[in-house]
C-alpha cells in the first residue's frame, strides 16, 4: 500500500512537471517517466502484458513521435522565450492550487461509498482463451491500425513530395 | 455473416492498395459506388435475400434499428462519394479520399452492430480517425486543419469521459456488453452507477454536438472539403452521437425520470439556439450546420418522451435529417463550384441557372420545416404527437413553435440563395451531373418517403417500436 | 476486511486519477502550443487506462480489464499519431505553433 502511495505521488509530480515546464522537449520526457512509473503501477495491479504494452507503445513510440514532432517544427528565439516566460507564470500557477486544493478536499471528503463486490468469475487461465471473447475489438483495432497508417501517409506524404521536387 | 459489412470495405481498401496504383486509381471509384448500392439494397431486402445463419465468431447482431442505419450510412456515402468525385481534382487526393471513405463506413457499420460497450467506443474511435484525416484533406487550407484539429480535442474530451465510465461499468457490472450492464444498472440508485450513466451521456452529448457541447460542430462542418462535409452532416455525428445515445438510454440505461428531463430540456435548448443562430449566419455551410444541430435537438427532445410512439419518431426522424441534410449540402456543394464561394451574400438568383439545384433544395428546405407530404412532416408530427401523448404539453407548444422558426428562415433563405435577384449570377451554369444524381435520389426518397408513409407505416415503424 | 480495503484502494487509486485528468484538461484548455495541447490529450489518456487497469482488478477482473487496457493503449496511440500528423500540417502551413494564430473560426 505505501508503494503504491508513493508511486501514485511520483505520477502526480511528473505529471504536474509536464504541464508546468517552459521547454517542450522536457514536457515530453516528462510524459515518458509517467509512461514508466504507470508501467510501475501496473505490474503491481496483475496486468503484465499490459504494462508491457505500454512501456513499448507509450514511452517508445509516442515519445519517438512527439520528439521528432518537437524537432521538425521551428523553435522560438531567446527573446521571445524570456516574453513568454512572465505571461506563463501568471497562466500557470493556477493548477497547482487546484491540484492540492482538490487533493485536500477529496482526501478528506472520507464518505466511501463501498465497492460493489462481484460474485467472482471462474478463473480463465490463459489470456488466449479471453481473446476468444474479444475478437470485435481485435477487428476493429485492425481497422484503426489501417485508418491511422493511411492517415500519417495522406498528411505527411505530399509535403515531402514537394520538397523533393 | 454480419461481420461481412465491416470486412468488405476493409478488403476493398486493402485491395485497392496492394495492386498497381495506375489501374485502381480508375477502379476504385467505381468499387465503392457498387459496394454501397449493393449494401443500400440488402438493408431494404434484407428479408428475401439474406439466409441469417449463425457464424458466431464474432459479437455483432443486427436488428431492425441495425438495418435502417445501415440503409442511411449506404446512401449517405454514396452520395458523398459523387460529390467528393466531383469536387476534388487531383487524381490522388480522389484515391486517398475513397479509402478514407471504406474505412470510414466500415467503423459506421461497426457501430451499429456491436452488442458489447468497449466494442462500441472502439468503432467509434474508427470513424473519428478517418473523419480528422477527411477533414484535413485540404491541407493547404489553413481552416481545414483548425477544424479538424477542434474537432480531435473535444473527440478525445469524450472519448476520454466514456472510456471511464465504460471503466466504472466494469467494476460495476462485471462485464461490458450490454446485456450485463443492462441489467446492473437499471433500477438502481448506486453511487457508482449513477456516476457512470452520467459521465457516458456527457460524452455522447459532446459526440452528437448538443448544446452546451456543439463548439466544434461548425467549424468542422463549415471548413470540410465539399465531400466530406456531406458525410460528417450527414451520417457521422448522426451515427457516433445519436444512434449510440438511442441505442444506450432505451436499451442499457432506462428511462427514470432525470434521464428523460436532461434529454427533454436539452432537446428544446438545442432546437431554439440551433435555430436563432442559424438566423445569424452568412456562410451556407455554417448555416446549414446550426440547422443541423436545431434538428438533432427535435430527435433528442423525441427520445426524451420514453414511448414506444416517441422513439420511433426519433429514429424516423433521423433518418429523414440524415436524408434531407445531405440533399441541403450537396446543394451547397454544387453551388459552391459553381459560384466559387460560400458567403451567402454573393447568392441570389441561381434557381434560373440551376433549375435542377434550385428546386431539390426547395424540397429539402420544405421536409426539414415539415411540410406535407414530404418526408419530415410526417416525422415531425409523430414527434408532436409522441409528445402530447405522454403529457409534455408545454414542451410539443415549444416544439411546434420551433418547426414555425425553421419554416420562417428555410423560407428566406431560399428566397435569397435561389430566387430573387439575378443580375451577378446570370452566368453561372448548371452543376456537373455528378453532384446531380445523389440530388435526384435524395429528392426523390425525400418525396417517396413522405408520399408513400401511410404504406410504410408496417414495414419501418411497426419493427423499430417493437424492439422496445 | 477484503471489502474495506479494496473500497480503501480504489479511491486512493481514484483521487490521484481524477488530479491527473485534471492536470490534462487544464493544459489543453490554457496552452499556447500545439503540441502541449496533444500532451494533455496523452496525460487524459494515461490517466484513464489507469482507472481501467484498477476498476478490473478491485472487482476480480484483471484478465478482461487488461485486454481492454490494451486495445485502449493501441487506439489512442493511433490517434495520437494522426494527430501529430495534423499539428506538423499546421507547422508547415502558417509557420508557427501559437494557438492564437489558429483562431479563425469562431464556434
Amino acid at each position: 500500500m505505501n508503494i503504491d502511495l508513493l508511486l501514485l505521488t511520483i505520477l502526480l509530480a511528473c505529471s504536474l512537471w509536464a504541464v508546468l515546464t517552459r521547454s517542450l522537449l522536457m514536457s515530453a520526457i516528462a510524459l515518458a517517466s509517467v509512461s514508466i512509473i504507470l508501467t510501475l503501477l501496473m505490474f503491481r495491479l496483475d496486468a503484465p502484458i499490459a504494462a508491457v504494452f505500454e512501456l513499448s507503445v507509450c514511452a517508445g513510440l509516442i515519445t519517438v513521435i512527439f520528439v521528432s514532432t518537437i524537432s521538425l517544427t521551428k523553435p522560438i528565439t531567446r527573446v521571445e522565450l524570456k516574453q513568454q516566460t512572465k505571461a506563463r507564470i501568471k497562466r500557470y500557477w493556477y493548477l497547482p492550487v487546484i491540484v492540492f486544493a482538490l487533493a485536500g478536499l477529496l482526501g478528506f471528503f472520507m464518505v466511501f461509498p463501498e465497492v460493489p463486490s462481484l460474485a467472482a468469475l471462474p478463473d480463465l487461465d490463459v489470456k488466449d482463451v479471453l481473446w476468444k471473447l474479444r475478437q470485435t475489438d481485435i477487428l476493429g483495432q485492425i481497422v484503426i491500425i489501417l485508418a491511422g497508417v493511411f492517415g500519417v501517409v495522406v498528411l505527411l506524404k505530399e509535403k515531402m513530395n514537394h520538397d523533393g521536387e | 455473416m454480419s461481420v461481412l459489412f465491416v470486412l468488405v470495405p476493409l478488403l476493398l481498401v486493402m485491395i485497392l492498395n496492394a495492386c498497381c496504383k495506375k489501374t485502381m486509381s480508375i477502379v476504385a471509384s467505381w468499387l465503392a459506388g457498387l459496394y454501397f448500392l449493393y449494401q443500400a439494397g440488402i438493408c431494404v431486402f434484407w428479408k428475401s435475400v439474406w439466409p441469417i445463419n449463425n457464424l458466431i465468431l464474432f459479437n455483432f447482431d443486427i436488428d431492425a434499428l441495425s438495418l435502417l442505419m445501415m440503409l442511411s450510412i449506404a446512401i449517405v456515402a454514396f452520395s458523398s462519394l459523387c460529390v467528393g468525385l466531383s469536387t476534388i481534382t487531383e487524381s490522388r487526393k480522389k484515391f486517398n479520399f475513397i479509402n478514407l471513405l471504406l474505412i470510414s463506413v466500415a467503423g459506421m457499420n461497426g457501430v451499429v452492430m456491436v452488442r458489447d460497450l468497449f466494442s462500441l467506443y472502439v468503432f467509434l474511435e474508427v470513424t473519428a480517425v478517418s473523419s480528422f484525416i477527411l477533414i484535413a484533406l485540404n491541407k493547404e487550407i489553413k481552416d481545414s486543419l483548425e477544424g479538424s484539429f477542434k474537432y480531435f480535442v473535444m473527440s478525445a474530451i469524450a472519448t476520454v469521459l466514456m472510456l471511464s465510465s465504460i471503466a466504472l461499468l466494469l467494476m460495476f457490472a462485471g462485464d461490458t456488453s450490454f446485456e450485463s450492464v443492462r441489467d446492473a444498472v437499471q433500477g438502481t440508485n448506486n453511487f457508482y452507477a449513477v456516476l457512470a450513466v452520467g459521465l457516458f451521456m456527457g460524452g455522447l452529448f459532446i459526440k452528437g454536438g448538443l448544446i452546451p457541447f456543439h463548439g466544434w460542430l461548425p467549424d468542422a462542418y463549415s471548413s470540410a472539403p465539399a465531400g466530406v462535409s456531406v458525410l460528417l452532416a450527414g451520417i457521422v455525428t448522426k451515427t457516433t452521437g445519436i444512434y449510440t445515445l438511442i441505442r444506450v438510454v432505451s436499451e442499457i440505461f432506462g428511462f427514470n425520470e432525470t434521464i428523460k428531463s436532461i434529454l427533454l430540456l436539452l432537446g428544446i435548448i438545442s432546437i431554439f439556439v440551433g435555430a436563432f443562430a442559424a438566423l445569424l449566419q452568412t456562410d451556407f455551410k455554417r448555416m446549414l450546420a446550426y440547422s443541423s444541430i436545431s434538428q438533432v435537438g427535435y430527435i433528442v427532445l423525441a427520445l426524451g418522451t420514453g414511448t414506444g410512439l416517441g422513439i420511433a419518431g426519433a429514429i424516423f426522424h433521423l433518418f429523414n435529417h440524415s436524408i434531407f441534410k445531405t440533399q441541403l449540402f450537396v446543394n451547397s456543394a454544387a453551388v459552391e463550384k459553381q459560384t466559387g464561394t460560400t458567403e451567402m451574400g454573393r447568392y441570389g438568383g441561381l434557381s434560373n441557372s440551376m433549375p435542377v439545384t434550385g428546386w431539390t433544395s426547395v424540397i429539402a428546405f420544405l421536409s426539414t420545416a415539415g411540410i406535407p407530404p414530404f418526408s419530415g412532416f410526417w416525422s415531425k408530427l409523430i414527434i408532436i404527437v409522441a409528445l402530447w401523448t405522454a403529457g409534455y404539453h408545454t414542451y410539443a407548444a415549444l416544439a411546434i413553435l420551433g418547426s414555425l422558426i425553421t419554416l420562417a428562415y428555410f423560407l428566406y433563405m431560399q428566397r435569397r440563395v435561389f430566387f430573387g435577384k439575378s443580375d451577378k449570377n446570370s452566368g453561372i451554369k448548371e452543376a456537373s451531373i455528378g453532384l446531380l444524381i445523389p440530388a435526384i435520389i435524395l429528392a426523390l426518397i425525400t418525396i417517396g418517403v413522405g408520399v408513400f408513409f401511410p404504406y410504410l407505416v408496417d414495414t419501418i415503424i411497426v419493427p423499430i417500436s417493437s424492439i422496445f | 476486511m477484503m471489502v474495506n480495503d479494496s473500497s480503501t484502494l480504489f479511491w486512493v487509486f481514484g483521487i490521484f486519477v481524477v488530479l491527473v485528468a485534471v492536470c490534462g484538461f487544464y493544459c489543453i484548455i490554457v496552452t499556447r502550443n500545439f503540441i502541449r495541447t496533444l500532451i494533455g490529450v496523452e496525460l487524459l489518456t494515461k490517466a484513464v487506462t489507469l482507472l481501467i487497469v484498477v476498476c478490473g482488478y478491485v472487482s476480480g477482473r484483471a484478465v478482461i480489464s487488461q485486454s481492454l487496457a490494451i486495445t485502449v493503449i493501441v487506439v489512442e496511440d493511433v490517434i495520437i499519431a494522426v494527430a501529430a500528423g495534423i499539428v506538423f500540417g499546421i507547422f508547415k502551413n502558417i509557420g508557427s505553433l501559437n494557438v492564437t494564430k489558429m483562431r479563425n473560426l469562431k464556434g
